[in-house]
């Protein structure tokens, strides 16, 4: 599988390969393999404690993984292997944004301030490091406005250009929602990973999403990954699901696949006694 | 006629209660606080008793709780009937009275205590006679005035365009107005020197969110760096500043490599053990720094190479001779005054300055939520570390200013009290805000300094105020973030919320 990494075409967004996270005794994440490309969603559901935020956690940097290696190919950049990565360097070098479960905005900053915040990097080094920026020369002027311009497409898109001044934690919990998934595009990743995107959110609102994300997949090309409960989310846009149970994978594949695989099935509404259920050490839980 | 307006009224019985209760709280504290003194008399010491002090604290204790309790429910008449006539007595007394006896002040030993009673029990009136003029007006929730506050807040920020270049302009003639006399001058000098810690330390409190309990230490730093540059090479104070700004700085890396990972209570302990190592290291490096007895005959700052003393030492000239002035001791005040405020101006324009920089916005950020820091590839530990190396800089410049002015620097000036102070300044202010620091800095360094007659229950005084700045406005003086850069412009005078 290796030989072919530098293969072009249809290459694979993102390589997990035999990822193990190991917490003491508990196995978290137990020997997970699968692809996620470019253009596509690729859903990861699974019940509770199966495992899927420890991967996220794994794919950005926050958790180092026991085992296992992450590639992930950037089309413009090359190919990068997260595991070996600073969590920091994650997002600003290899492209990969995440949101969080519970929101992780900064609250008591304006909307605008937040996006702007999102593209640190790239003003600070227009800003010389900031001394550029003290003496207010044009190149950090210039750079400045660009990324206000890059905020306002974004602010545009999630229907906050009227409150971009107020502050994030003021919002309804819809907007702080989608204002998070527009920060971590402001990043400009290839790969958006995005943590229950729809929890707590109303059909309308759910809805919206729905059409958020098919655009930035559809519009910008990059690959999403998806954890979600949400199953009207994940069948309705997900073109790739793999499915975790106590931190294995048990099935992955196409949502009609998946709807019909009697391991998902199994999983989800409890055990049928009998088949694949010993070969699991049950070492979670 | 009140009576019947106001719904809830407490019982006369539990009003006298509670009064009764207070007075006794009060009469505890003072018959031994106040009760007795003992003062040097020929032949030894001598217990005097004051228990006429100890009676009006007591009494007006008992008739200043009852007068809190009915204003609170309205009942305004019998407060603005008995609390104006109080009050003209007290200023009577305090302004005539010195004729019965001029050994003391009537109607209490202490001026202070006079004034302070009478604007209470006039403030006190004149809210009994609002009251009674807009008879069944609601008394304000408790909710209701935190938002009026907030209000106020908003309000003074919108207004610091004002506010600030006034005070600027304030300070820039203050040594030329009529009653600027030294010992105003050398307050003026004081508050200035905290107004620049308290702004620096700003930066890594109020913008980072990193609690440092040992800023002094920076302070410290610069002291001392200018100290022995001047001492062991002969280094002059402006071309010795910018390297104590260096060296509080790198000793602003030092202590920030090893807290990188700590947050909250444990970078605050961490940081305060660190303000007693440096503390402690000059106390005990005594070939070095001289030790418990510090350094003395640290050079004053000069004008462009001139002095500012009477006589000019060897291959000098004196700043009096040169322009052809008579000299006047108060010449060097104003000079350090001066520089002071230019020192604060330089700290304050950069910190505003900074603030709409991204590395100025990433502090904030760290603040708000460092995990969504590290999701959008900012890189936290270079982040902290500038905000720490930049926040010892300015200690470090304001240590250096120090150590000229007093011409004389030991450990004994950087203790932890003085990291308390400058962190108090800046949560009284209300963190991040400039002005507020101001505020803080005038109410706590300048009034104390005022008030040096109430003795050892100045920092009882300063104690009560913190406390009770704390109860009004948690979240300190101004407490009002206006966004760094805006999409729209601001939406008339009231903006959002």
């Amino acid at each position: 599988m290796n030989a072919v990494m530098h293969d072009t075409g249809t290459q694979a967004l993102l390589t997990v390969e035999h990822l193990t996270m190991q917490f003491g005794g508990l196995i978290a994440i137990n020997d997970v393999s699968f692809e996620a490309n470019p253009r596509e969603i690729t859903a990861i559901i699974g019940p509770n404690g199966a495992g899927k935020t420890t991967l996220f956690n794994c794919l950005t940097g926050f958790y180092k993984p026991t085992v296992g290696r992450l590639a992930l190919h950037h089309p413009q950049r090359g190919r990068f292997l997260l595991e070996r990565m600073e969590g920091y360097d994650i997002p600003a070098h290899a492209g990969v944004a995440r949101t969080f479960q519970n929101i992780r905005l900064f609250p008591e900053m304006s909307v605008l301030e937040n996006l702007i915040l999102a593209q640190h990097n790239k003003l600070m080094r227009a800003s010389g490091f900031t001394f550029a920026g003290l003496l207010g020369l044009p190149m950090y002027r210039d750079a400045e406005k660009k990324a206000i311009d890059l905020a306002r497409y974004w602010l545009d898109h999630i229907n906050l250009t009227e409150r971009a001044d107020w502050n994030a934690g003021n919002l309804p919990y819809g907007d702080q929602r989608r204002l998070e998934i527009a920060r971590a595009m402001c990043t400009e990743p290839v790969l958006l990973c995005l943590d229950e995107p729809a929890a707590g959110l109303n059909p309308k609102e759910s809805s919206e999403l729905n059409q958020l994300l098919t655009y930035i997949r559809d519009e910008h090309g990059i690959g999403l990954l998806l954890i979600e409960h949400d199953m009207s989310v994940v069948m309705g846009i997900s073109d790739h699901i793999v499915v975790l149970d106590y931190g294995r994978m048990i099935s992955s594949g196409t949502p009609e696949f998946i709807r019909n695989d009697p391991a998902v099935i199994s999983a989800y509404l409890g055990e049928e006694e009998s088949d694949d259920d010993t070969d699991i050490p049950s070492g979670g839980v | 006629m009140s009576e019947a307006a106001a719904a809830s009224i407490t019982p006369t019985r539990d009003m006298l209660r509670d009064a009764g209760l207070m007075a006794v709280v009060v009469f505890g504290l003072s018959f031994s606080l106040v009760g007795f003194k003992i003062e040097d008399v020929p032949g030894g010491l001598a217990i005097l008793t004051r228990f006429d002090g100890v009676f009006f604290a007591t009494a007006l204790a008992f008739l200043g709780r009852i007068g809190v309790i009915m204003l609170r429910e309205q009942r305004a008449l019998p407060i603005a009937i008995t609390a104006l006539p109080t009050a003209v007595i007290i200023l009577l007394l305090q302004l005539f009275a010195g004729d019965l006896d001029p050994e003391r002040t009537y109607p209490f030993r202490s001026t202070v205590v006079n004034w302070s009673l009478f604007s209470v029990t006039l403030a006190m009136s004149l809210r009994a006679i609002w009251l009674t003029w807009h008879h069944g007006g609601a008394a304000r929730s408790r909710d209701a005035r935190e938002k009026a506050m907030d209000l106020v807040g908003a309000k003074v920020q919108d207004a610091a365009r004002f506010i600030g270049p006034a005070l600027l302009g304030f300070a820039l003639i203050l040594p030329f107005l009529p009653f600027a006399d030294r010992r105003l001058l050398d307050i003026g000098i004081l508050v200035l020197t905290y107004i620049m810690l308290g702004w620096g330390l700003n930066i890594v409190v109020g913008l980072a969110g990193l609690l440092d309990l040992g800023y002094v230490a920076f302070y410290a730093v610069g002291a001392y760096s200018y100290a022995l540059l001047a001492q062991y090479f002969d280094l002059g104070f402006f071309l010795a500043l910018p390297l104590a700004g260096i060296l509080a700085a790198f000793a602003g890396i030092l202590l920030g490599f090893p807290v990188l990972r700590l947050r909250g209570d444990y970078l605050a302990i961490v940081t305060l053990g660190f303000g007693e190592i440096i503390r402690i290291i000059l106390l005990n490096w005594y070939t070095f720094t001289g030790g418990p007895d510090g350094i003395s005959g640290i050079p004053r700052p000069t004008f462009f190479g001139l002095e500012l003393s009477k006589r000019a030492s060897d291959g000098g000239d004196t700043f009096h001779t040169f322009f052809g002035l008579t000299y006047s001791p108060i010449d060097r005040i104003i000079f350090l005054f001066y520089l002071i405020l230019a020192m604060a101006m330089l700290t304050n324009l950069f910190t505003l300055r900074i603030r709409k920089l991204p590395i100025g916005r990433a502090w904030e950020a760290l603040r708000e939520d460092e995990i969504a820091c590290r999701s959008l590839g900012m890189n936290p530990r270079n982040t902290k570390l500038t905000a720490f190396s930049i926040g010892a800089m300015f200690g470090g410049f304001g240590g250096s200013f120090f150590a000229t002015r007093q011409g004389f620097i030991s450990p004994e000036s950087f203790t932890f009290i003085e990291s308390a102070v400058i962190l108090a300044i800046v949560v009284l202010g209300g963190m991040g805000s400039q002005l507020g620091v101001v505020f803080a800095a005038i109410l706590l360094i300048g009034l104390p300094e005022f008030f040096r007659e109430l003795q050892q229950y100045r920092m009882l005084a300063f104690g009560l105020a913190m406390v009770m700045i704390m109860v009004w406005r948690p979240s300190g003086l101004l407490a009002h973030r206006e966004p760094t850069l805006r999409l729209h412009p601001p939406p008339g005078k009231g903006s959002v919320k």
